[in-house]
């Protein structure tokens, strides 16, 4: 089949106050669809029929089959498994389904209609893996276990006593120059090893938020460990 | 690696980063361009920059480029 329409794209986001920058969306304001984007798109439209109903169970084949191979992947980073990891698979393709159904209208032809539709499941299930940590979580929130940190960082105190110190004035920074927030992210998920969306979830905040707040304590810590000559002058940090 | 090294990586802010939300509202463009021989990291050096970061942004990148390939070419 051979159905090509040009879309105009809508006025491009700009995004990102603070210390993490505006994504750079510059890109064309027009693109052809291509043929297979452009037939999932008339058969997902065609109203109440067959040709509709038969490319929302294909959509949604494909999202389960997805989202299982997706929990598989990730079976061995989360304490979800079994029947219940597949439980997660499934809800993931019906809310990816869902979601994609509602927004149908809003894809821009920036990518395949398929690459568009699949992040939404793939989201999903980061999602609820993130939710699901709790059922049965290997660590508990605030147990700050910063034994742990030097296999966290991959540095071993014992080898070298500049090592140790180091390691201690992450601590020193973490517990003196943090605010308690950014001490209580950056523990959970530096320290303990939570996985950043569990946190989130836990704490019900978005994944960026909880990215930022580690984002800025590195930042301080980089700092404070430069300016106490742990580590040269971040010079990343001076673009 | 050396462990000073892994250590710098680690608390290394690159400014260019534009974070969790604004990588995936276009992941789905630069699983695209990467997964048929593009140069994303080109067009977005902002979302280069954060997937290097972010633990679970390169997660779902992952996740989504393994999709796309089992649809074949």
């Amino acid at each position: 089949m051979r159905c090509r329409s040009r879309r105009p794209l809508p006025p491009l986001r700009r995004l990102g106050e603070g210390s993490l920058a505006p994504v750079e969306l510059a890109g064309p304001t027009e693109r052809e669809l291509d043929a297979e984007s452009a037939d999932w798109l008339h058969r997902l439209s065609a109203g109440e029929g067959a040709l509709r109903q038969r490319a929302e169970r294909e959509l949604h084949a494909r999202l389960v089959r997805i989202a299982l191979t997706e929990v598989s992947r990730r079976s061995a980073s989360t304490p979800v498994n079994g029947p219940e990891l597949t439980d997660v698979a499934h809800q993931a393709a019906d809310d990816a389904m869902l979601a994609i159904l509602a927004k149908l209208t809003g894809f821009r032809g920036e990518s395949r209609f398929t690459t568009w539709a699949y992040r939404f499941v793939i989201l999903e299930v980061s999602s609820k893996l993130g939710r699901h940590y709790w059922r049965n979580p290997p660590v508990t929130l605030d147990a700050a276990q910063w034994e742990r940190l030097p296999d966290r960082l991959g540095i071993d105190p014992e080898r070298h006593a500049e090592s140790a110190g180091i390691l201690a004035e992450v601590r020193r920074v973490v517990e003196h120059e943090l605010t308690a927030h950014q001490r209580r992210v950056f523990v959970a998920v530096v320290v303990d090893g939570i996985p950043l969306d569990a946190l989130a979830a836990r704490m019900n905040l978005q994944r960026n938020t909880v990215y930022k707040v580690i984002f800025d304590a590195r930042r301080k810590i980089r700092r404070a460990l430069a300016a106490n000559g742990y580590l040269e002058d971040p010079g990343l940090e001076r673009r | 690696m050396s462990e000073w090294e892994r250590l710098e990586r680690f608390l290394r802010t690159d400014p260019r980063d534009v974070g969790c939300d604004e990588a995936m509202a276009v992941l789905h463009i630069y699983a695209d361009l990467t997964s048929t021989g593009g140069n994303p990291a080109d067009r977005y050096p902002g979302v280069a920059a954060h997937l290097a970061a972010c633990g679970p942004c390169a997660d779902d990148f992952t996740g989504l480029l393994a999709a796309v390939a089992s649809d074949g070419p």
